[in-house]
């Protein structure tokens, strides 16, 4: 399957910054993911996070006690609130984990779940 | 588990991080950076005003080019310089000399080296106040990587907490990428940051309220507003309550050292407020209680990068020199020249005492069990 | 206003008066400089000096202490506008008494967007941002070709003390 679509049409769909007085920003290959089963759009290489927020995407998950959402907060991958499942592995650091092609990213319920290294594999 | 081996280790790829590898290299040894974040740069990367100080902090330049300038810098020495980036450094194992670190969610990395300089910058704080942890509420440095760094819109609309430098410069930036800042809120007296910060977003329009502060953020799942109101002499919310409709809630309260390699190593620690935090005991040439670990930049206390830039060179220069490397005679006590003048200004009185109490002659005995 | 709130507002950024590093160049050389001449406002003693090393006539005198406030010799000053363009803080501001016998013309730095251009009418603003008259673009100049610009703006001649900013209405 392909799972990369070509640079072409520039973020309308997405929420990103069209014109800024000091920068100009390169953005990597438009690629193609899934979130929660649903497919998106995001820039390959740069950091899920980005690419969830870009998309409107600000849950991230549900904390184990209280079911409190979460979602973004520092960007530097210090303080875990960002934490997603991707491609079955839980408490990942989106923040700072680079989008690739055909990326699984779902919610995380509490804690997640560490699948056995074959059990992984199966998954993704 | 990749074995990798070093010379001089500097944990962290930012303005301190830079400094201190170019700084080692020049005087001929081998380093390798790793930096946990997708590219080297750290916090300058980030920053589109234009840095303050003088030619020698690259005054006038805007922060992201000093990152390429010290990028550049580093080019020069690509036989004697590696990085690994996206690597995070997860700990210092004292009993093996070893540290370990992390590349994604499989790939392990053992990494021995002679000496090592921790320039592992800070992390945001939070202030409490209910719904403090709903999505929304983001720290005024990740606004900034959002917006800056990878081009996404933050929000629509912000209140920002805290006006030092930090929440005046963050606000100015999200004006600059088209959302509209409401208010910004500081519990002193007066803003924290520069006063020439504070005048370029005053005369746009934005309200810096003084005395105040965030009560609570209100959302059910996500950030839809927020209630501030003013703060007495004790700091304690009185006066009417006032909601501030907003999708984002940018909280630039202050920064903490981030210190627990540190502390892994078994060097000396210190609570000191002046500083920020918990940071280590050090002596002129930045070396910590343990002979081979060097500190730097806001690891070291927090400051700004023009102080982060001197102390990396001073802590690269101090590890090359402690391998046997030729360096410069009287070259620390320029660099120390530099950061005096740095700190001779209004907020340099705090760093200065806070300096004080870290600050060590010499180290006595084994310095190091 | 009272002691204390006139304290508040210089403390939240707004300048309320003249005061060391913000002092107003003198009244009769001022009309008399073609071109226009610098009004700095910076009252705070921080470590910087760019508006001193960007001046090419020495107008801005040399630092002892990197912490010193900012002087001028306005004598020397030709409104050429670089120090608006050099200062990190935009604290700099040149302005025109001679441009006409009701306006002055006022040189401010801007980063924002959008850009004007010449012959627009913006929203002249005062040091809380509040709109004190409409002014006209007469030049936009980018003199350091750094991403700040200096636009040039015609404007009553008694908002001399108190405008200092600019919003373009899209």
């Amino acid at each position: 399957m392909d799972e990369k679509v070509g640079p072409g049409r520039r973020g309308r769909d997405l929420d990103l910054i069209e014109e800024h007085p000091i920068l100009d920003f390169q953005h990597g290959e438009r690629v193609r993911f899934f979130f929660d089963g649903k497919e998106f759009e995001g820039f390959e290489g740069e950091p899920i996070s980005m690419a969830l927020h870009a998309n409107g995407v600000r849950i991230y998950r549900e904390t184990a006690e209280m079911h409190r959402p979460r979602g973004f907060f520092c960007a530097i991958g210090k303080c875990s609130s960002c934490f997603m499942i991707v491609d079955g592995v839980p408490n990942v650091r989106t923040c700072i984990t680079p989008l690739k092609a055909g990326m699984k990213v779902e919610t995380q319920h509490g804690k997640g779940n560490v699948p056995e290294m074959d059990e992984r594999r199966r998954h993704s | 588990m990749k074995q990798v081996s070093t010379e001089i280790l500097v944990i962290g790829g930012g303005a301190a991080g830079l400094s201190a590898a170019a700084e080692a290299a020049s005087a001929g040894a081998k380093v390798l950076i790793v930096e946990s974040d997708l590219r080297l740069g750290g916090q300058l990367i980030k920053q589109t005003h234009k840095f303050f100080g003088s030619k020698d902090e690259f005054a006038g330049t805007r922060g992201f080019k000093i990152a390429d300038i010290l990028l550049n810098e580093i080019d020069a020495f690509k036989d004697s310089v590696s990085v690994l980036q996206n690597t995070t450094v997860t700990g210092f194992y004292i009993e093996d000399d070893t540290f370990t670190a992390m590349r994604g969610e499989e790939e392990v990395f053992q990494i021995k080296t002679q000496k090592t300089i921790v320039a592992t910058g800070a992390q945001e704080r939070l202030i409490p106040f209910p719904n403090n942890d709903l999505p929304g509420v983001y720290g005024a440095g990740a606004v900034q990587t959002l917006m800056n760094v990878y081009g996404v819109l933050p929000g629509k609309r912000v209140l920002m907490v805290g006006a030092g430098n930090i929440g005046l410069i963050v606000s100015y930036q999200l004006m600059q990428a088209g959302v509209e800042v409401a208010a910004v809120v500081e519990a002193a007296p007066r803003v924290g940051g520069y006063w020439v910060h504070a005048a370029k977003i005053r005369r746009m329009g934005v309200p810096i309220l003084l005395r105040h502060s965030i009560k609570k953020a209100l959302g059910e799942d996500i950030i839809t507003g927020a209630v501030i109101s003013e703060l007495n002499e004790k700091f304690e919310h009185v006066g009417p309550e006032r909601e501030i409709a907003c999708d984002l809630i940018c909280i630039a309260v202050g920064l903490s050292p981030t210190t627990e390699l540190l502390s892994q190593a078994g060097c000396k620690m210190m609570y000191v407020p002046q500083l920020c935090g918990n940071v280590a005991q050090r002596d002129r040439t930045m070396r910590t209680s343990h002979p081979d670990f060097y500190t730097a930049g806001d690891a070291s206390g927090i400051e700004e990068a023009s102080a982060a830039m001197v102390e990396g060179r001073i802590a690269g220069l101090s590890a090359a020199a402690a391998l046997g490397y030729p360096t410069e005679h009287g070259k620390i006590d320029e660099y120390w020249g530099r950061l005096e003048s740095l700190r001779m200004g209004e907020a340099g009185a705090r760093i200065c005492q806070g300096i004080e109490c870290v600050l060590v002659k010499g180290w006595e005995g084994a310095a190091h069990e | 206003m009272s002691e204390k709130s006139i304290d508040m507002l210089f403390n939240s950024g707004v300048l309320t008066g003249e005061r060391e590093g913000a002092l107003l160049p003198p009244r009769e050389l001022w009309e008399k400089k073609k071109g226009g001449v610098v009004v700095v406002e910076c009252p705070q003693r921080i470590p910087c000096n760019p508006c001193h090393t960007s001046c090419p006539t020495g107008a801005i005198l040399p630092f002892e202490d990197i912490n010193n406030t900012p002087v001028v010799n306005w004598e020397k000053c030709t409104g050429c506008t670089l120090c608006v363009s050099a200062c990190p803080g935009l604290a700099c501001f040149v302005i025109d008494l001679t441009f006409s016998k009701e306006n002055a013309l006022y040189k401010l730095p801007y980063e924002m967007l959008p850009l004007p251009i010449k012959g627009q009418k913006v929203e002249c603003l005062d040091r809380e941002g509040k709109v004190v008259a409409e002014g006209t673009v007469e030049n936009v100049t980018q003199p350091r070709k750094d991403r700040t610009h200096v636009v040039h703006v015609s404007a009553p001649k008694n908002l001399v003390t108190v405008f200092r900013s600019i919003r373009v209405v899209k």
